[in-house]
């Protein structure tokens, strides 16, 4: 009998081009992504140094850090020298022959929501991007991770991979989570208990009841954060929901190449008895709607906790950097979260941006009015995710509600010298990150799940949408 | 690229954990379509009262004069975290450092900084306060020397540590390969792996 597998080691075994050293195996990469933002530094020196592009067909690349997300958007940007990133990223991909959404493609968006809503990121592949966030795509169960520029450069220019081999670690997600707990509290929750680095050199794999009972969607908000817990990358084994989520989309098989791949995909599972180097077992009933009150994403507490004293954190390194935290964040120890009055409230990214966030946002947001205090901005994570809430009328309830309704991108997500709620205000944020700056010198974010976001926005201060 | 063998240089005390790369170089501060241009921008953050105006901040350490001739950073754990940008290291590179020691490192981060000359030094967080409390301390000088060979760090004291670097990252900073040069050398065994994949996974190859 052969030894039973983890899925993480079945798709490593099946990338495996030649094993280089104890540590180090070459690895089959089978697409890589690329955006605007470090796609056109590869690119660019790719060339300069007299290389091409390997397999053109596999590369793909589209528009969504630095291009506007206003209405009637063109190559202009309000990020300084913005436009030459755009430019320069639309040239050379022309020069390389590779795959480019572009402006005004209904495919442009968001590179790790277009790479699943497109079926380019398909279930036991491996898919890398010159951007932390790939692993987002490990929510249809492919090993998908982030990467520097000149890691990119190898890839385009080889079609492997250099890499040394994660450890593994499976994290069950057991039980059933209560109302209003959604795939983003999961993680935020798992952060909050292990800290930023307790998935440093994991490949983890989600598992257990409460994973199952999400939807493609939601794994992929689960896996997206899988970066700010250090991790390699996270994924979920693809079943019966992943195969229906993936069939029909644009680059995904068809005919004979789908009656294949279905055969294939079956075998794409963790075998019984398969060992793990580590396991986490996370009590879903235990989770609740999260906030963050620091400055990085394990510093988060249920929405209706006090932040920590100072004197509750061990490590003296911790305290120092929740004291610096606190600090920026204008905030005390041990105080209260909710009610705190907020400025802003964002709705988008790769984390949170798809038609199902959109959609428990909206629910939520009928007939309501977002507090005349609060600059309130939604920005679907793709131009198809836009079309179809349009077509659904989310876009009109969250107008009616107070919302800027915007083109696709990743927006406020980050700040690159462009737009920004402003020094010092305070901000609800769907995103991933909250780190001092994300997103403007001196804006204090809080990350939060869309529906906290959306319930934050109408009582003008952060709440929980069960409390609204 | 760069090869690393010794250096001896002044270290800077960090002594935060978790400083991300949007601090190391805020997002902003990536204007150009270039790996060159970036050393102003290094934690602008945090080194300047006025970031527009460049106005130093004299309390960030990089500003003080003891720590002018910066070449090493010794900081806390999760080095680099967050996100992917090598234009950090790019940044860090042009500033002149061309160590960090530290307890552990972003995962991207670390490849940036050896697949571009840098050394990301490894060592326990015992080991690690230690350095951090010397180089603080006004009455000793702070230069260090670190040797890849024999992969110590020793302070000008003479106390000495050992630091932790994986044998793969270690040879290929000690000898400054280029990685698509030697990746190459397998071009055959690429060829033939799409070649036995291919009937497998035929929708990967159209
Ligand atoms: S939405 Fe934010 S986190 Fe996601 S890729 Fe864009 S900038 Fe990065």
């Amino acid at each position: 009998m052969t030894k039973p597998q983890s899925l993480f080691e079945k798709i490593w075994k099946a990338h495996e081009v030649v094993s280089i050293s104890d540590e180090e195996s070459l690895i089959y990469i089978d697409k890589i992504f690329l955006h605007e933002r470090t796609g056109s530094i590869a690119l660019q020196s790719l060339h300069s140094s007299g290389r091409t592009v390997r397999h053109p067909s596999k590369v793909f690349c589209t528009m969504d850090h630095i291009v506007d997300t206003f209405p009637g958007r063109n190559d202009k940007t309000l990020m300084p020298g913005g436009t030459n990133f755009i430019v320069s990223t639309r040239k050379e991909a022309s020069k390389a022959g590779i795959n480019l959404f572009d402006l005004n493609d209904p495919r442009q968006g968001i590179s790790h929501i277009v790479a699943a809503e497109s079926g380019i990121a398909l279930p036991g592949s491996t898919l890398v991007c010159p951007d932390s966030h790939t692993c987002t795509l490990g929510g249809i169960g492919l090993l998908a991770w982030g990467i520097g520029s000149t890691e990119a450069e190898h890839a385009l220019a080889t079609s492997t991979l250099r890499v040394k081999k994660p450890r593994s670690m499976k994290v069950i997600f057991d039980g059933m989570c209560q109302p209003g707990v959604t795939a983003k509290d999961m993680i935020l929750f798992l952060i909050s208990q292990y800290g930023v680095s307790g998935g440093a050199g994991y490949a983890i794999e989600f598992a257990g009841t409460g994973v199952l009972g999400l939807e493609s969607e939601a794994r992929m908000t689960l896996c997206n954060m899988a970066v700010e817990f250090s991790a390699f990358t996270g994924f979920v084994a693809p079943d019966q929901k992943t195969v229906e989520y993936v069939i029909g989309r644009d680059f995904a098989p068809r005919g004979s190449d789908l009656k294949i791949a279905k055969v294939y995909w079956q075998n794409l599972h963790t075998d019984v008895g398969a060992l793990f180097d580590k396991e986490i077992v996370v009590d879903c009933s235990k989770i609740r709607p999260s906030v963050s009150w620091g400055t990085n994403p394990s510093q988060v507490i249920p929405i209706d906790d006090n932040i920590p004293k100072l004197e509750m954190i061990e490590a003296i390194t911790d305290r120092l950097a929740a004291q610096k935290a606190l600090k920026y964040m204008d905030l005390e120890p041990g105080m209260e979260l909710k009610g705190l009055p907020i400025d802003g409230a964002f709705i988008g990214s790769c984390t949170n941006s798809r038609l199902s966030d959109l959609r428990l946002a909206a629910n939520f947001l009928r007939g309501k009015k977002v507090s005349n205090k609060v600059a309130a901005i939604c920005v679907p994570g793709s131009t198809k995710i836009k079309i179809k809430a349009e077509e659904e009328g989310l876009d009109k309830i969250f107008i009616d509600a107070g919302f800027e309704w915007r083109e696709a991108g990743c927006s406020m997500c980050f700040y690159a010298g462009g737009e920004t709620f402003g020094a010092g205000k305070r901000v609800i944020s769907s995103t991933n990150r909250n780190f001092e700056g994300r997103q403007g010198p001196n804006t204090r974010t809080h990350i939060a799940s869309p529906l906290t976001v959306a319930a934050s926005a109408c009582a003008g201060s952060i709440c929980g949408a069960y409390d609204a | 690229m760069r090869e690393f063998r010794q250096h001896v240089g002044i270290a800077a005390p960090l002594p935060l954990p978790n400083i991300d790369t949007d601090t190391i170089i805020p997002s902003r501060e990536m204007k150009h379509v270039s790996k060159t241009g970036l050393a102003q921008g290094l934690f602008s953050g945090w080194r300047y009262l006025n970031e527009r105006k460049k106005e130093p901040n004299p309390e960030f350490v990089l500003n003080q004069h003891r720590y002018r001739e910066t070449t090493i950073l010794v900081t806390g754990e999760n080095f680099g975290c967050g996100s992917s940008r090598e234009h950090a290291v790019w940044a860090l590179l042009e500033y002149g450092i061309r160590s960090i020691i530290a307890p552990s490192f972003g995962r991207i981060f670390l490849t940036n900084c050896v697949r571009n000359g840098i050394l990301p030094a490894a060592i326990n967080e015992n080991q690690c306060l230690d350095i951090l409390s010397l180089i603080t301390d006004q009455n000793i000088e702070n230069r260090i020397e670190i040797d890849l060979e024999k992969n110590l760090i020793t302070l000008s004291n003479g106390k000495s540590f050992q630091f932790e670097l994986n044998s793969t990252d270690r040879e290929n900073l000690l000898n400054g390969w280029d990685m698509i040069d030697k990746t190459l050398i397998n071009q055959k065994e690429i060829i033939e792996f799409e070649k036995k994949d291919q009937p497998n996974r035929p929708w990967q190859y159209r």
